[in-house]
């Protein structure tokens, strides 16, 4: 199958991605091929199943609410492509 | 012979420099080389070697796919989203590595977010297969196991998240561990699919293998999802004796067309076993062939949602001249990311996307749980199951990149392995006509590692097929 050309363009905007027409006509049939492999498992009666999202049965353990790292501005700030007095940039966004 | 002081950790580490100088401009195999860092280590190992104080790996040249974060060394994930990035913290497994004192020779490419299965989706161009430089090494740790193919280290780590360590392993003639989900940490690797992500090392022999994940084992206080589990000594359980051992042959994997010469090579190394008192079972597996399309849900659900920090804000690429920050984030994105890395982000957003969760992200987790039931069930009559790890040898570089469902095939034998969260270990069991490698896969309970080393460790003793390297 193939997805309509308008469902792919309205997932590039979710996924904040941008497509020429081209793109958009090569990932309909792309991503519809991919969904044809996925449509096998209607196949399979899963109405008793219970869904299984991590392979280990084990509780999330916490820890101690402590600051750990603190104070590191300048690290997290050297891979920042563009900032400014300590602080990321970004475009203007109110005029 | 580092021990014996017969060869300084220096010598040893600039000879596999030197090496790799030499060989990398082929093979394409590192995207960092870290010279300076890389004997400063040595310098360090060779006084620890000098006070009596070193362990398993201290001396030991090591190289590190691209994806675990060093911190202050250029970290890439084989992006041009990260081309640069100079990571400010350690991963578990570079600062486990380097507490040990093996030295980190540099970090190996791959494909870019560890997504691929021939390794040409990396930003900086595709690695080439040692043993003929015209195929793909497999991926995504293909830059890992050229690597250490071409002896360009003693040993190198990779992911695998639907079979990035165990099928580049098979293609290049190595022996890769995808442990147990949960064994080794995963802070500091960069995420594809969170549920499915495992570290894990690439060896020349299962024996070197249980030393490297010796080291890497452990909880980790910092990973939430690291298993609490004592580690066992894993070199001390090598020399198990296969007599009475169970191994399960499953039927599915062995489909009509997986290719003649790994049936046979299969048949062979089943024959080792027997001879050594191991018993063949055959059974089945029978949700087999759900597992890509679960897989190709699952993992580009999560890394739909992993790959949403890459907003070309706080690091990452960012485009020129954004006209506001709608089309910074998008363009940031669009240019940052490569095909395959964009095509798995809009299934991933299709998937998870309200009107098609319940069809798609639902019913694979659904599945998935069918699948690890699978393997729950086939354990209940068996010790471990041995499979191969591949359908066929190495292929030419271009030949599937644009079928991405034929590329997803690539990964048949390995993927159902990550959905259960198994450990499982691919190495060397024969060659095609050309030479090729072709590699076994063995897959035990979770946290049988111990078991798995032991079972490849008895084919080793037995066999020469390990042994086995590329004329470069």
């Amino acid at each position: 199958m193939s997805i309509p050309p308008e469902t792919v363009k309205q997932v590039a905007l979710l996924a904040r991605l941008q497509l020429d027409d081209a793109a958009v006509g090569s990932l309909a049939g792309q991503l519809g091929a991919i969904l044809d492999l996925a449509g096998q498992l209607d196949e399979l009666d899963t109405r008793e199943v219970v869904p299984m999202s991590h392979p280990l049965d084990m509780p999330i353990p916490e820890r101690a609410d402590v600051v750990v790292n603190g104070n590191r501005r300048e690290a997290l700030l050297a891979n920042a492509p563009d900032h400014v007095q300590g602080y990321f940039q970004v475009p203007r966004i109110i005029e | 012979m580092l021990r014996a002081r017969k060869l300084s950790a220096r010598d040893l580490t600039a000879a596999f420099l030197e090496r790799i100088d030499r060989l990398n401009p082929i093979l394409n195999a590192f995207i960092t080389i870290d010279h300076e860092g890389a004997m400063a280590a040595a310098r360090q190992a060779d006084e620890r070697l000098d006070r009596g104080q070193s362990t398993g790996l201290t001396g030991i040249p090591v190289a590190v796919k691209d994806l675990f974060c060093t911190e202050n060394l250029t970290t890439t994930c084989g992006s041009r989203m990260l081309a640069g990035f100079r990571p400010p913290y350690e991963s578990t497994v570079t600062r486990k590595l380097k507490e040990a004192g093996a030295i980190i020779l540099g970090k190996t490419n791959m494909d870019e977010f560890a997504m691929g299965s021939s390794n040409e989706t990396s930003w900086f161009g595709p690695v080439k297969n040692p043993w003929d430089t015209r195929l793909i090494p497999g991926g995504s740790s293909g830059g890992s196991a050229a690597a250490l193919a071409a002896r360009l280290a003693l040993a190198t780590i990779g992911s695998d998240t639907g079979g990035s360590i165990r099928q580049p392993a098979a293609l290049t003639g190595i022996t890769g561990l995808k442990p147990t989900y949960g064994r080794i940490s995963r802070y500091g690797m960069i995420a594809f699919a969170s549920s499915l992500d495992q570290a894990g090392p690439m060896t020349l022999s299962a024996a070197d293998a249980a030393l490297v994940l010796q080291v890497l084992s452990g909880h980790d206080p910092s990973d939430s999802t690291s298993i609490q589990a004592d580690v066992p000594d894993y070199s001390a359980a090598l020399n198990t004796s296969m007599e009475g051992v169970r191994i399960g042959i499953p039927v599915e994997y062995r489909p009509d067309t997986l290719d003649p010469e790994i049936a046979r090579a299969l048949d062979a190394a089943q024959e080792v076993f027997v001879q050594q008192g191991a018993t063949l079972v055959p059974l089945s597996l029978p949700h087999t062939r759900h597992a890509i399309p679960t897989y190709y849900i699952i993992a580009p659900a999560e890394a739909s949602s992993n790959l949403a920090r890459y907003d070309g804000i706080r690091f990452g690429y960012r485009c020129q001249d954004p006209r506001d920050l709608g089309d910074l984030y998008t363009r940031s994105r669009s240019e940052g990311f490569g095909a395959e890395v964009r095509r798995r982000i809009m299934l991933g957003t299709y998937v998870l996307s309200s009107g098609y969760y319940d069809a798609y992200y639902r019913k694979a987790q659904k599945v998935r749980r069918l699948i690890a039931d699978d393997f729950q069930r086939a354990f209940a009559q068996v010790d471990l199951l041995l499979t191969p790890t591949t359908p066929g040898t190495a292929f030419p570089l271009g030949e599937k990149v644009d079928d991405p469902v034929a590329m997803y095939l690539s990964d048949i034998f390995t993927i159902n392995v990550n959905l259960a969260g198994l450990p499982a270990l691919s190495l060397p069991c024969g060659a095609d006509t050309r030479g090729l490698p072709i590699g076994m896969q063995l897959i035990a309970p979770i946290l049988k590692e111990d078991r798995l080393l032991a079972v490849a460790h008895a084919f080793q003793s037995a066999t020469s097929w390990h042994q086995r390297k590329p004329e470069l």
